[in-house]
């Protein structure tokens, strides 16, 4: 009998010494460094002493947008880039479990949200000024230089020209009963709780609050999964209007013709927060800190060429001046959107208490 | 009763491949319970205790339910049909029936909402994750039925019953230990399943695990709900074991090739004929229409040398993942169809509750336990393969446990009176009796491998690139005509084994 109860026992064993060992190892992870990183003077200079380096990227772009300008970089520096490539929020919460072991040198994410929950778990080291400084304003952070945004991005509203010969200028409108269950939105996606985000910031919880309520009211549809199916969905007329960002109809657009497209977009006016300008944003871990070739991936995102190469292949906005923007789409200096510090978008948890509160998410 | 315990002593190489097993099942249990409560108890009870919680439990266990009654009645009507009637073409059925397994569940799902977009939610989820999923179930009935003894339903046809009366109280006995395995296979799947609920746009609770990583990077929540689940599948796993029933299974005397009397099916033969040709139509009809059109939709392109490479990674992880767990499942089969261990019991249990978790908690808990403990081989094959092993292993354990408890003990007795060694009994006797069950894990291991997506992305090698990472990358930008190849590719080599396991349930008989 002692003999056919030993596995159970030993199971048990096992299992604790994983509980215990996986509860020692969860203090280091939110143990804040002060590793930073040295300023580096000119790209240029350094490249004699990059060749032959290597460093490992951790993308929550998909591998198509990306790797050209990866390419691009290996070709310039002679430096090896490995890249692992996932959705954002995998590849976030995958940095989370590793913590300060992880293999990443340098975080490139679809927003800025995932990398400020990583600086605020004390995982990335701080950039030089520098270089942060290359961005406009409006695409850095205020303080500490733990990230920098890479590419700009527009919320948008798309339309069906067919069904909606007179299209609404504003998210504001679209609490119209005129607009009764023909408006999608996507509550999951990181993108509308920015712009949820920003309407609590810019024009107060309750107001923020108050038209979601009318949205629900008037019927406002959430089944749709993802920004891409409500694109294509208003495209073949199966839906009349959607909040979206810019950048999926030039993206669908390359694929099908943009003759072939039937969705038309609209870019609010003003300081309507269905306008934000948002922004992809790179960092560089804590364990990548002393890694060089980290450094100049991030120097070279935010180059002349690293930033053109994002202008024609994903159709996104330069954050640095001097790169024309993408064709086919208004002027940056035309953009508004409402006026705040991409990082008041952090408030991201009382927005999703929000969308909980209104069972808009779960 | 002293000597009976004493002959149970299970040998210590055994014990010692069941820990391993054990270690396995454990990490994305642990994972969970130490993420559910890493903020304390308090912040756990109100995640799990919300009328919204249970609210997304019904509507998960709904879909499971609904999933697995329809699976069960096409399965093994399907499977009788191809056995034991008259239906025309019966060769070509069964081989062809069985196909939908090859089909990745967002492929089948694109495909529905390509074809029917008013089809989402509840009816859209069931009828996609039906259609890819009554194979769990149709294969090892067509096992049972070929190794059913056909000499009782003779019997009763000659006390005069009609082929309904000895369809329901005579060959549905006899399938019923194999039709409970593939139904419980079929409600684990469906709880852990995320990527059809999401296409088909259907709230279940996989789909709020995944929104929580997606909103707020945020792990505790995700975990809180895994936990629900794990639990609710203890439901499933009992009325399993209650009703495969218990005593002996195996029996020596079955070896007569006799062929079964056939049913005929008469005037109900063409319409009969026209449901299961509707049937393969809208399994792999639908899906298969969809990647035409994917290929004339637009204007991306791949190349064929990326197709070659992505398919020769996935055959080589696919079959790498299908040896190891075959190896790790063995000694578990062993444990528990010759020793009745409890712990062998707990650890089938935990690998089957693991499999209704869904794959980013599964990858998650490697992640953590991997880069803790396995950093030398962390995000290197032997890791991402050892990953497989984990999300798997109930498939493969439960097809080796079946076929181990099949082969007559008294077999493994002879050998042993003759002088052989227990481990020489088990390779030369035991396990070569087992032989269709390992392969039928082993296959099913490698079309599931070959499939999964989750754990590859987080855990393969950097510049390691399998069909269904590829395809992702590929559908993640809408460049779709690009995305076909793999989609084609990935269907095909999963055909291969469920070819040959339909091969392996027919020379069975």
């Amino acid at each position: 009998m002692l003999a056919r109860r030993w596995p159970r026992v030993s199971a048990v064993a096992i299992s604790l010494a994983l509980v215990m060992g996986a509860c020692g190892g969860d203090d280091s992870d939110g143990a804040s460094s002060s590793t930073s990183i040295a300023p580096t003077t000119d790209l240029a200079t350094e490249q004699g002493s990059l060749d032959g380096g290597e460093l490992t990227l951790y993308s929550g772009r998909s591998e198509s947008l990306v790797q050209g300008v990866i390419d691009a970089f290996e070709a310039e520096t002679g430096v090896v880039v490995k890249v692992r490539y996932g959705s954002s929020a995998e590849i976030g919460a995958s940095l989370l479990e590793e913590g300060e072991r992880t293999p990443a040198d340098v975080f490139y994410s679809q927003e800025v949200g995932a990398v400020g929950v990583l600086a605020k778990a004390g995982l990335l080291a701080p950039l030089p000024a520098t270089i942060v400084e290359r961005a406009d304003e409006r695409f850095r952070p205020p303080a500490e230089n733990l990230w920098v945004g890479v590419t700009g991005r527009s919320r948008v509203i798309v339309y069906n020209p067919d069904l909606v010969p007179d299209p609404p200028a504003s998210v504001l409108e679209l609490t119209d009963p005129k607009w009764a269950g023909q408006v999608a939105i996507v509550p999951g996606n990181a993108g509308f709780q920015a712009f949820i985000t920003a309407f609590r910031v810019t024009q107060g919880d309750e107001a923020a609050k108050q038209w979601l309520l009318d949205m629900q009211a008037n019927g406002v549809r959430t089944d749709i999964e993802s920004n891409g199916d409500v694109l294509e969905a208003v495209d073949n007329g199966e839906l009349a209007i959607g909040l979206i960002n810019h950048y999926y109809w030039g993206a669908l657009a390359a694929e099908l013709g943009a003759q072939n497209m039937t969705a038309q977009l609209v870019f609010p006016k003003g300081d309507d927060p269905g306008g934000l300008f948002n922004a992809t944003a790179v960092g560089i871990t804590t364990s990548g800190a002393e890694n060089p070739a980290a450094l100049a991936l991030v120097e070279y995102l935010l180059s002349d060429a690293g930033q053109r190469y994002f202008v024609t292949e994903t159709h996104e906005y330069p954050v640095i001046d001097g790169v024309a923007d993408p064709i086919g789409y208004p002027a940056k200096a035309q953009l508004e959107g409402p006026a705040l510090d991409l990082t008041d978008l952090d408030s991201l948890e009382a927005t999703q208490a929000l969308l909980t509160e209104l069972g808009l998410l779960s | 009763m002293l000597r009976r315990v004493r002959r149970a002593h299970p040998p210590l190489a055994l014990l010692a491949g069941g820990g391993l097993a054990s270690v396995l099942v454990l990490v994305p249990i642990t994972y969970i319970v130490v993420r559910a409560t890493d903020r304390g108890w308090q912040t756990f009870a109100d995640t799990v205790w919300r009328q919204r919680t249970l609210e997304l439990l019904v509507r998960s266990v709904g879909l499971a339910v609904v999933v697995t009654t329809a699976s069960v009645v096409i399965g093994v009507a399907a499977a009788w049909l191809v056995t034991s009637s008259d239906l025309p073409g019966r060769r070509f059925w069964r081989v062809a029936l069985a196909m939908p397994l090859a089909l990745p569940s967002y492929i089948a799902a694109w495909a529905w909402i390509g074809w029917r977009p008013d089809l989402v939610g509840f009816d859209g989820a069931a009828i996609v994750l039906t259609s890819i999923s009554y194979p769990y179930v149709y294969l090892p009935v067509l096992g049972a039925l070929g190794r059913a003894d056909p000499a009782l339903a003779d019997v009763a046809r000659s006390c005069g019953r009609g082929p309904w009366w000895v369809f329901v109280r005579v060959t549905l006995r006899q399938v019923r230990i194999a039709a409970v395995g593939g139904a419980l296979l079929v409600m684990l799947y469906v709880l852990s399943e995320f990527a059809a609920v999401s296409i088909m746009r259907y709230e279940s609770l996989t789909k709020v695990i995944y929104s929580s990583y997606r909103a707020s990077f945020d792990r505790t929540p995700a975990a809180a709900l895994g936990c629900v689940l794990v639990a609710a599948t203890m439901v499933p796993l009992w009325f399993a074991v209650r009703f495969s029933g218990s005593g002996r299974v195996a029996r020596v005397g079955a070896g007569s090739t006799r062929t079964a009397a056939t049913v005929e099916l008469r005037r109900l033969r063409w319409p009969i004929t026209g449901c299961v040709a509707a049937l393969l139509g809208f399994s792999l009809g639908v899906p298969a229409w969809n990647l035409v059109r994917w290929t004339g939709r637009g204007s991306s392109t791949t190349t064929w040398n990326d197709v070659a490479e992505a398919t020769a990674t996935t055959l080589g992880l696919a079959a790498a993942a299908a040896a190891a767990a075959v190896i790790i499942a063995i000694p578990i089969g062993l444990l528990s169809a010759r020793y009745a261990g409890r712990c062998a019991r707990a650890v089938t249990a935990l690998a089957y509750a693991g499999h209704a978790l869904p794959g980013i908690v599964v990858a998650l808990s490697l992640v953590f336990f991997g880069i803790r403990y396995a950093n030398a081989i962390y995000q290197r094959t032997p890791m991402l393969v050892g990953a497989y092993v984990v999300i798997f292993l109930s498939l493969a354990i439960g097809a080796i446990h079946g076929s181990i408890a099949q082969a007559p003990p008294i077999l493994d007795e002879v050998a042993r009176s003759s002088g052989r060694r227990q481990v020489t009994v088990w390779f030369s006797v035991t396990l070569r009796l087992a032989a269709p069950g390992i392969g039928t894990a082993a296959a099913l291991v490698f079309i599931a491998t070959s499939k999964e997506l989750p754990a590859t992305l987080l855990l393969r090698p950097i510049g390691t690139d399998t069909l269904a990472t590829q395809l992702w990358s590929r559908t993640d930008a809408v460049n779709y005509a690009a995305a076909a190849p793999y989609a084609c590719v990935l269907v095909l080599i999963a055909c291969i084994p469920t070819a040959l396991l339909t091969r392996a349930s027919v020379t069975r008989s």
